[in-house]
């Protein structure tokens, strides 16, 4: 510990002293992360993902996350990863899930969708109106290529292009193109409403691109940002910025509420970041295929100090 | 004292407070007014300060705007550019000056 991460409070400390419970609302959301092999090794990526990784989630895995959400019926699924566009099985995977779910959604990096290969996925997208959820830090790609590596700017630029040619983030088309913007660094993301406003205005000046709604979320100390952190010297001042800004009102909002994740290999977990930090659900190993139901109104998260991401000012959900 | 400027003299700021609390409480709440969002946005007047801080020179303004204007989704371009801006001021209000040499100088020479 140094003098400044002594100055923080355990997060789980914190609540207690502000008299907050963290316990589930009622769970519509699940969260599937398809694994950990990418074609980015992106500095703030949390479960440090990348194109060396072989961790990639199994069918007979996929079979037990359909069978969940077979017995489950959650409002939303969201996929996820590494970049679930490089996983085998992943079309069929998703047209399993669509009947099973009001809302699909696919993260993905840009640059893995790009792949001529992938042509029957932006298809299968389109015809299942998933929504794509894109990762795009920033309309200047100096920061875009800082944290993603160099040449993504152009690559995430041609692919935007694709999906609006195919009705994504079009007005009426049905089908919803949201970006996320992680800050380039280590500093807090802007006012969420502020910062699409400036989006949509310099992606349509500079690209002719559309698309819904920006989501602006704080990095997550772990993982690959961590270390990054720690070697450019910002970790103490990050983590002090982080449990600085921690907001109780936005405890309420926290994805973990109604989401519970499942890994790759199906372990299940409260959240994304949970899984990087190997913390599972309720802080006991289970397995997606034990699991009769979601988990129940009032039963316990786990928490780590990396939570404080998620309370920082607006917070994360 | 080896230095006159540290980071974390920056967080001392509303010391200034202890000695005459009601004159310290009308600067920020001036300060907080200032920086709401307006007519101008919030980012757009981090911009100004960011300029304004460079036109003045001080280390804790640089710090606190740079930091806010990241925060506030601006990028390097845009900060650089306002940096210029304030930079274009800060010398053109010298050499707008010269106005005043060429009309002393007329007046005195042949």
């Amino acid at each position: 510990m140094t003098e400044v991460t002594d100055q923080i409070k355990p997060f789980e400390q914190v609540l207690k002293e502000q008299g907050i419970t963290l316990v589930r609302d009622h769970t519509h959301i699940l969260q599937v992360n398809t694994g950990l092999l990418c074609d980015l090794a992106c500095k703030h990526c949390h479960i440090e993902a990348g194109p060396h990784r072989i961790e990639v989630m199994a069918q007979e895995t996929m079979d037990d996350v359909v069978a969940f959400a077979s017995r489950s019926r959650f409002k939303a699924i969201d996929i996820t990863g590494g970049a679930p566009e490089l996983v085998p099985g992943i079309v069929s995977f998703l047209r399993r899930l669509r009947p099973l779910t009001d809302k699909l959604i696919l993260r993905s990096n840009l640059t893995a969708l790009s792949d001529q290969q992938q042509d029957e996925l932006l298809a299968v997208l389109a015809e299942l109106k998933v929504v794509v959820v894109a990762s795009f830090p920033s309309t200047s790609p100096s920061q875009t290529d800082a944290q993603r590596g160099k040449g993504v700017t152009d690559k995430s630029v041609a692919m935007l292009k694709r999906l609006n040619e195919l009705g994504y983030g079009k007005e009426g088309s049905g089908l919803d193109l949201d970006l996320v913007a992680n800050p380039a660094g280590a500093f807090l993301p802007p006012d969420q409403s502020a910062a699409e406003r400036k989006f949509k205005s310099d992606a349509e000046r500079k690209w002719g691109i559309v698309f819904n709604t920006l989501f602006s979320f704080a990095n997550v100390p772990l993982g690959r940002f961590r270390s990054w952190l720690e070697k450019s010297g910002n970790l103490d001042g990050y983590l002090l910025k982080l449990a600085s800004a921690f907001n109780p009102c936005a405890v309420d909002g926290v994805m973990c509420k109604s989401l519970v994740s499942v890994g790759w290999d199906g372990t299940l977990y409260d959240c994304d970041f949970n899984l990087a930090a190997g913390i599972p659900l309720a802080g006991q190993r289970r397995n997606v295929s034990e699991l009769l139901e979601p988990p129940g109104a009032g039963e316990v998260i786990a928490v780590g100090d990396h939570c404080y991401a998620c309370t920082a000012g607006s917070g994360f959900t | 004292m080896d230095s006159y400027y540290k980071p974390e003299d920056l967080g001392k700021f509303a010391e200034i407070g202890e000695e005459a609390p009601e004159l310290a409480e009308k600067f920020f709440d001036y300060y907080g007014a200032v920086f709401a969002e307006g007519e101008l946005t919030a980012r757009e007047k981090a911009l100004i300060a960011l300029g304004v801080a460079h036109a003045v020179q001080c280390p804790y303004c640089i710090d606190a705007y740079t930091q806010s204007c990241l925060e506030k989704g601006s990028n390097m371009a845009e900060m650089t550019e306002a940096v210029h801006v304030a930079n274009a001021i800060r010398g053109g209000a010298a050499l707008v000056h010269s106005v005043q040499m060429r009309k002393i100088a007329d007046k005195l020479s042949m």
